[in-house]
């Protein structure tokens, strides 16, 4: 900054004073609370602590007994599936409904608002909203044989064989209009001559699409792939306003069980297991995936 | 950082008391109907000391609750006393330093001689020193039954568990659902107990519940048990509700002919303004075995460094166990008092029977006081999930056993 430190050769260490001060309390931070917290609840999960944490080590204890728990089981394969779907409709329906209102139509800033309104609610008020539209005596089902369809049954909530899927109809409804913004902002930076030329060559528009622009849109693409990721690894609101991992456990997911144990079943190193292998599965994801990211770019 | 929270939290409160009489923070989940009313009689009392009990219910069963509760203590921002069910939920809190020691006060009114059964003041003691105050008596081995729903098909009401199962064809003919059951853990949990007890008989319950012995669990008395509560399943097929006093509503508007669920329930028929004996009737152990556990609340208080508030908190707790409290309370809540010297002849039916099976000593330690709360999750869970599935008697009863035999 000031000129004394212009004219002696700056070593890479003061280079940008002000701006490596400035982000010491964020580096700080993560250090202590991120690293260090992570580190921690580790460690504690290989102890015997109830209540409070207390250092008396069991070895793999704590996650044999997590593996052969049917709950954490069910949590997983719940968390699974609506991983899995949630990915792929919350990026088909928001890639498409935003591709439509690229195409220049009338009204779209009316559309865009009705779209992306679910998303200022938070998961409890849409976890309660969609508890009432799936209730069979008030909801669709009940609507649906109003209009003459009696034998018409609707009611996922109350099936613990598709109770997820009634979970993961709130979640798209609440989540895809995120994303529908973030693919029309991505949109909207394809330079309009691409579009010329494409029509010069007399491609056709899906084709054009999926061939020309969403590869070029692979930046928005990744964002919007780690926004729905973290999405589903931390679901637990939307499941405890919409059916509380009823009925019985069939709509139980993994971060349900780590506050159960930790806080009702005051077994907080069976939540400190569960939280670890949380983490590890998504250090399973993600590690491969920035390795091909970012170290990829270097190299070439 | 820890002592400055403390430090903070007390500074924050001598300057809130210092004017005028103590304000002492209650967290409790007492919150339905008969459970508010029962529980203003002690706010009540507690303001006539000339403190102001500053209401902090929350909402939830103590399932939701009791979380709240314990990471406020853990956080250093312990409220000034809370219900919690005594028993082994405390246990670390207490051997953590974090409960006010009441040996004194116990010991200069004498609560050793007045509180009976006296296991409710062993569960409130740790190592020779008391550390809360038991205030009511709640058993959960209870079934309500409504007299409306056996008129409708012109039967007697039922003077035992088999005679309600029995019953169960014609009941669900008519359109009315045999068993109302609310669809949480330990609602399904709480059933499992009963029907043990009214089944597999005390002794079997004991060596499972207190000796955590896997073979009885594995044998079969216990086999009966889960048979028997696969058929209650079924009777309570087309109870959608979730709370339970939502199922118990079931039962006092005759859609439901009856509910396994503590007597807590009574409060809610009081409200209704249903009268035992003639609106409903209620039958302990199922009628079979006549016997009740002893759980119920108690209050703890957390340890705040204020003189004012430490005096406030020994006065609550004197008023919490003083004999007209005992018995306005315990009238409101359908529990039993947890002394045995006052005058209860006020009470209705079903209290004076759960008075004349305490006074003829019938009682069970109830699972709070045997089981952890990691054990007990684990029961909620299994329990959860055979209600609502259809898993068979003996996959349950071998999970079942698996989670007594690793339980410490």
């Amino acid at each position: 900054m000031s000129s004394s430190s212009k004219s002696r050769k700056p070593s890479g260490l003061f280079r940008n004073m002000s701006a490596k001060i400035a982000s010491v309390p964020m580096v700080l931070t993560a250090l202590v609370v991120f690293v260090g917290g992570t580190a921690w609840t580790v460690l504690y999960s290989f102890t015997s602590s109830k209540l409070l944490p207390k250092l008396n080590f069991v070895g793999l204890d704590q996650y044999e007994r997590l593996w052969s728990t049917r709950r954490w089981i069910i949590s997983i394969e719940n968390l699974a599936v609506y991983g899995f779907f949630s990915m792929i409709f919350t990026l088909v329906i928001g890639f498409t409904l935003a591709a439509m209102l690229d195409r220049k139509i009338r009204g779209e800033s009316i559309f865009r608002t009705i779209f992306l309104y679910p998303f200022a609610l938070s998961f409890v008020v849409t976890g309660l909203a969609w508890q009432w539209i799936l209730n069979p005596d008030l909801g669709i089902q009940n609507v649906v044989r109003q209009m003459g369809w009696e034998s018409f049954t609707f009611n996922p909530l109350n099936d613990p064989d598709i109770v997820i899927y009634g979970i993961l109809i709130a979640g798209l409804w609440q989540g895809t209009g995120l994303i529908m913004v973030i693919m029309l902002a991505g949109l909207r930076g394809i330079d309009e001559d691409i579009w010329k030329a494409a029509r010069v060559d007399g491609i056709g528009t899906v084709k054009t699409y999926i061939r020309v622009i969403i590869p070029m849109m692979r930046p928005v693409f990744v964002t919007a792939l780690v926004l729905i990721a973290s999405g589903i690894i931390k679901i637990y609101d939307l499941v405890v306003a919409q059916t509380n991992g009823g009925p019985g456990i069939a709509s139980e997911v993994p971060a349900k069980y780590v506050i159960n144990y930790m806080f009702r079943a005051q077994n907080l190193a069976q939540g400190f297991a569960a939280s670890t292998m949380m983490l590890l599965s998504v250090v399973i994801i993600l590690i491969p995936w920035a390795y091909l990211e970012f170290g990829g770019k270097k190299r070439g | 950082m820890k002592t400055m929270t403390h430090l903070l939290a007390s500074a924050a409160l001598v300057g809130a008391t210092a004017a005028h009489a103590t304000d002492l923070e209650v967290t409790h989940w007492w919150t339905s109907g008969g459970e508010a009313a029962a529980v203003a009689e002690f706010a009540k009392a507690f303001d006539a000391t000339g403190n102001t009990w500053v209401d902090g219910a929350i909402a939830g069963s103590g399932g939701t609750a009791r979380p709240i509760i314990i990471s406020r203590i853990l956080g250093g921002d312990p409220m000034g006393a809370t219900q919690l069910n005594h028993g082994r939920q405390a246990e670390e809190l207490i051997e953590a330093g974090l409960m006010t020691d009441l040996t004194e006060l116990a010991e200069a009114q004498g609560w050793k001689d007045i509180v009976n059964p006296p296991s409710l003041l062993d569960a409130c003691t740790l190592d020779g020193r008391v550390y809360c105050v038991p205030v009511n008596i709640h058993s959960g081995q209870w079934i309500w039954l409504s007299h409306g729903a056996f008129e409708k098909v012109g039967l007697d009401v039922p003077a035992d568990w088999n005679e309600f199962v029995a019953a169960a064809p014609k009941l669900e003919e008519a359109g009315i659902t045999p068993l109302a059951m609310g669809q949480q853990g330990w609602q399904q949990n709480l059933a499992f107990g009963t029907i043990t007890i009214a089944i597999a008989g005390i002794d079997a319950w004991r060596e499972v519940s207190v000796e955590r012995n896997a073979d009885t669990a594995a044998g079969p008395a216990y086999k009966a048990v889960f048979e028997a509560v696969a058929n209650a399943r079924e009777l309570a097929r087309n109870s959608n509700v979730q709370d339970w006093n939502l199922a118990t509503n079931l039962v006092i508007t005759d859609q439901a002919a009856g509910q396994i669920m503590g007597d807590w329930a009574q409060g809610e028929f009081q409200v209704a303004g249903e009268v035992a004996g003639v609106d409903y009737t209620c039958l302990p152990g199922l009628g079979v075995n006549e016997v009740l556990d002893t759980g119920g609340d108690a209050f703890y208080f957390p340890v705040i460094d204020d003189e004012a508030t430490k005096k406030a908190q020994m006065e609550l707790a004197s008023t919490l166990i003083s004999p007209e409290v005992q018995v306005a309370f315990n009238l409101k809540k359908g529990s039993l008092p947890v002394r045995g010297d006052i005058d209860m002849s006020s009470a209705n039916d079903c209290m004076q029977k759960g008075l004349s099976i305490l006074a003829d000593g019938n009682i069970l330690p109830s699972g709070d006081m045997n089981l952890t709360a990691d054990t007990q999750t684990q029961i909620e869970d299994l329990m959860a999930e055979f209600w609502t599935s259809d898993m068979s008697a003996a996959d349950a009863q071998a999970r079942y056993v698996d989670i007594i035999a690793s339980a410490e």
